[in-house]
């Protein structure tokens, strides 16, 4: 029950929600990281799924790629970068696009590859051309699977991104590392909550972003599917 | 580039990788200190992903189980097991230390309850999987629940389980090496201590090549595990594929 | 006119989908392509939209080669239907419908009005102009399918076993919904099934297709019934192919007797009279409006005391009738078959009986259409 009030006396400190090390900059920054790795990997995990879905080429390559990824412990990528671009964003936007790409990438080209033949076989007997049918048919139909695959994505580096700390960035890993290394327990648990508070605001946003997106016909078909 | 300054570039790159490679052979392992050298690391990095996924697995199926046969119970458990997902593994990692100190469960606790994200939907979507008609058959034919279970649900259910535990072991394998900003990681150790905190490269580069390895490994070791298991499965290609690939889809 | 000369279809394993198909496809009439599967139809019919691209031979729209155009251009211009419809789940009816007008370029308010028209054609109500795929029935997605196929008015139709996934009840509303739009709308339809009946139902030609590609035979449908060309096309029709050619001669030949016929106030021994005089087994009791209402015996009539209207009797039920003025032999038969007094009711338009017919009759009948 302390750690709990303790917990509230911290989140409660008015000292906490002002300054470069106060909870709005912090929370700033560790949206800043995560917001730019999931863009950067969307941007080549997105076009890249689409193509080889598309054309069925580099199916197998694709999946390697995503595997080999996935495997990437993402301290040693973090650190790799750090040793020869030194400390900084860009260490950090490496390691969290290592790890957003496999997921983005992998449901990317599934979410095309499983268009139903005969849709595809309906779009080009009516005379869509091949970017038509990607852009008409099997973008708006993967993309419920697409959004799934970038909001695994955005989970995992918002999470992850508290590493950005340890290599002398800010965001909310922060609250973790300052907390170990002063032994202040109730600093490591505001800043783990407010790690969770934001991986579920995100998992709220990808909520509405399906509403947006995703086409009325798809919705009530997957949510039956699912 | 002129043709020397690309010789020069080439000369480099080789020497570099020779270097990492000479490193490595050389670290392998370390009679001086028997706990430091690659070897004893690679060793404990499997213990430690190894235990983590069996203990994963060994609570997904009961939980699994339980969600599939009480549908109600599965929404609530699955949410709390994605936001257990969200909390960082640095954090659960450290808020372990005062409960289980320094010993290797400090690594594994979290491990383990970060398997169930995705081991847990693939339980229960494996064991909905079952067509109504053959769950049907069963009991027209006289299976009791617990028959049907091991004789009918859980082989159709073990394809898309093992595409499960797929994931979750590359997964695992590589969050290992976080565990090492609390002294555990396996060969996350060669990444922060030889590699990191010495600013030196080579020791990064053999820790990431082998916990890829290593997650690779497994991997197919699963493939061809599924394959003894399942051999009707064989023949149906899109079935396996599809199962294998999309990942968070739930 | 559809023309394949020398088509062929040879892939690289081997396998010969399609080998050597001569054959003219009539405009404004309709084609079907039928046979057991692997005998190339649907290979065949997607030669014409260039789905699929002979290996040998040519496939000519009016004498132009479908080689010279682009593939994407000349789809457009000809409507298709496939199995289970392949409608796109992320869009509505209407716009489903309105997508070869939108390919083509046209305004999306035009394309839309376009579309509402076409639901009305094939009997879609305008309430369901907003909804999704997956909320219709197959039957309904099936009638989304063919409009969209003729959202941009095309003179060639071609459908690809369009009806095969809806039950029979369904199967068979929709196949008089085409015959309907089809004399309406006079498409070159080239149509593909694996169902013979459905084939003889639809076809102003049918060209049956064997195993290994080939064509066995092509001829109006009471040809190919009256002469199959050979086992295979006789053993594909079925064996009751001489009853379903009598669809093809209409019921008119025949001359109903009015003479055991009687309305409902007769006597029984008056009706009892007339029928024993031309030994007639039953007799037949109608209205005052020749509605008819159920057959009688004359055994049963010799039992009855005198006085008795024939409307007070226990009468059997006169189960199916023909119309005498637009059903074929096929249906007097069926009637005849079907009726406890081995009897057709023949009625008129109306439903009021015009007579009866004997199986000896229809016999007479079969034997001097056929023969």
């Amino acid at each position: 029950m302390d750690i709990l009030i303790d917990l509230y006396r911290w989140f409660a400190d008015p000292a906490q929600w002002s300054g470069d090390s106060g909870i709005p900059a912090r929370l700033a920054e560790h949206v800043h990281y995560s917001a730019l790795a999931l863009v950067l990997s969307s941007a080549v995990a997105v076009p890249l799924g689409l193509l080889t879905g598309h054309t069925g080429v580099g199916g197998f390559a694709t999946t390697s790629l995503a595997n080999f990824a996935r495997a990437l412990p993402t301290i040693g990528v973090l650190f790799l970068v750090v040793l020869f671009a030194g400390i900084g964003l860009v260490p950090v936007v490496c390691a969290l696009v290592a790890l957003a790409v496999p997921p983005i990438l992998v449901n990317t080209h599934e979410g095309v590859r499983g268009v139903e033949p005969r849709l595809r076989d309906a779009a080009r007997g009516m005379g869509m051309r091949g970017r038509q049918v990607l852009l008409r048919l099997e973008l708006p139909v993967a993309t419920p699977l697409i959004l799934i695959g970038v909001r695994t994505a955005a989970v995992q580096v918002v999470a992850t991104a508290t590493i950005a700390a340890y290599v002398g960035v800010g965001g909310l890993g922060r609250y973790i590392v300052d907390g170990q290394a002063r032994q202040d327990l109730t600093m490591m648990l505001g800043g783990s909550v407010l790690v969770v508070a934001l991986a579920v605001v995100t998992t709220l946003l990808f909520a509405g972003l399906r509403g947006l997106l995703v086409a009325p016909g798809l919705r009530a078909e997957t949510a039956s599917a699912r | 580039m002129s043709a020397a300054e690309t010789a020069h570039a080439g000369t480099a790159a080789w020497d570099w990788v020779t270097g990492v490679a000479q490193w490595g052979v050389d670290n392998w392992s370390r009679p001086g200190e028997p706990d430091r050298g690659i070897r004893p690391r690679l060793v404990q990095h499997m213990r430690l992903a190894y235990v983590s996924i069996g203990i994963g697995l060994a609570l997904a199926l009961p939980l699994g189980l339980a969600c599939a046969r009480w549908t109600r119970l599965y929404p609530p458990v699955l949410t709390g097991v994605n936001v257990l997902y969200a909390v960082p593994s640095i954090a659960l990692f450290f808020l372990m230390l005062p409960y289980t100190g320094f010993s290797e469960w400090t690594a594994i606790v979290p491990l383990s309850l970060y398997t169930l994200v995705i081991l847990l939907p693939n339980v229960v979507d494996g064991l909905r999987q079952v067509p109504d008609h053959v769950r049907q058959a069963a009991v027209a034919m006289g299976f009791g629940p617990l028959r049907r279970l091991v004789a009918v649900e859980m082989p159709v259910a073990v394809p898309v389980i093992i595409a499960g535990l797929r994931v979750a072991s590359v997964a695992t394998i590589s969050m290992v090496s976080v565990a090492s900003l609390v002294g555990l990681g396996g060969l996350g150790q060669l990444i922060l201590t030889d590699g990191f905190r010495r600013q030196f490269d080579a020791p990064i580069v053999v820790g990431i090549l082998l916990t890829v390895a290593l997650a690779l490994v497994t991997d197919a070791v699963l493939v061809l595990a599924q394959r003894r298991l399942t051999p009707w499965a064989r023949r149906d290609r899109s079935r396996r594929a599809r199962a294998a690939a999309p990942v968070g889809e739930r | 006119m559809i023309t394949f000369e020398g088509a062929s279809k040879h892939y690289p394993d081997g396998t010969v989908a399609v080998d050597g198909l001569d054959l003219t496809v009539e405009t404004g009439a309709t084609t079907v392509f039928v046979g057991p599967s692997g005998s190339g139809k649907t290979t065949s019919l997607r030669m014409i939209n260039r789905m699929v691209e002979p290996t040998g031979g040519t496939v000519r729209i009016d004498g132009r080669d479908v080689r010279d155009q682009d593939p994407a251009v000349l789809r457009r211009s000809i409507g298709y239907v496939i199995q289970q419809a392949g409608l796109f789940p992320h869009r509505t009816v209407l716009d489903n419908i309105a997508t070869v007008p939108l390919l083509l370029g046209w305004r999306r308010a035009k394309a839309r009005a376009r579309a509402a028209e076409l639901m009305e054609l094939v009997g879609l109500q305008p309430a369901q102009a907003r909804r999704y795929p997956h909320q219709l029935s197959g039957g309904q997605q099936q009638r989304v399918g063919v409009a969209r196929a003729l959202a941009a008015d095309p003179p060639v139709l071609l459908m690809d076993e369009p009806f095969s996934a809806v039950d029979p009840v369904v199967r068979t509303t929709l196949q008089d919904e085409l015959l309907r739009l089809q004399q309406e709308l006079h498409k070159t339809i080239v149509f593909v099934t694996h169902d013979i009946d459905e084939a003889v139902r639809l076809g102003d030609r049918i060209a049956v297709f064997r195993p290994g590609g080939v064509l066995a035979q092509y001829d109006a449908p009471e040809r190919l019934l009256a002469e199959p060309v050979d086992a295979f096309v006789e053993s594909f029709i079925g064996y009751d192919r001489g009853v379903r050619r009598l669809s093809f001669f209409p019921a008119r030949e025949l001359s109903p007797r009015q003479d055991t016929v009687f309305d409902d106030q007769t006597r029984a021994e008056d009706a009892y009279d007339i029928a024993a005089g031309h030994g007639s087994p039953w007799v037949l009791v109608v209205s005052a409006e020749h509605m008819p209402l159920g057959w009688v015996g004359t055994e049963q009539l010799a039992r009855v005391p005198a006085g008795v209207p024939l409307g007070d009797l226990d009468l059997a039920p006169y189960g199916h009738t023909f119309n005498v003025g637009t059903d074929s032999l096929r249906a007097a038969l069926d009637a005849a078959v079907l009726s406890p007094a081995g009897l057709a009711v023949g009625v008129d338009d109306d439903g009021r009986v015009v007579g009866v017919v004997s199986q000896d009759d229809l016999g007479t009948a079969i034997w001097s259409v056929t023969e």
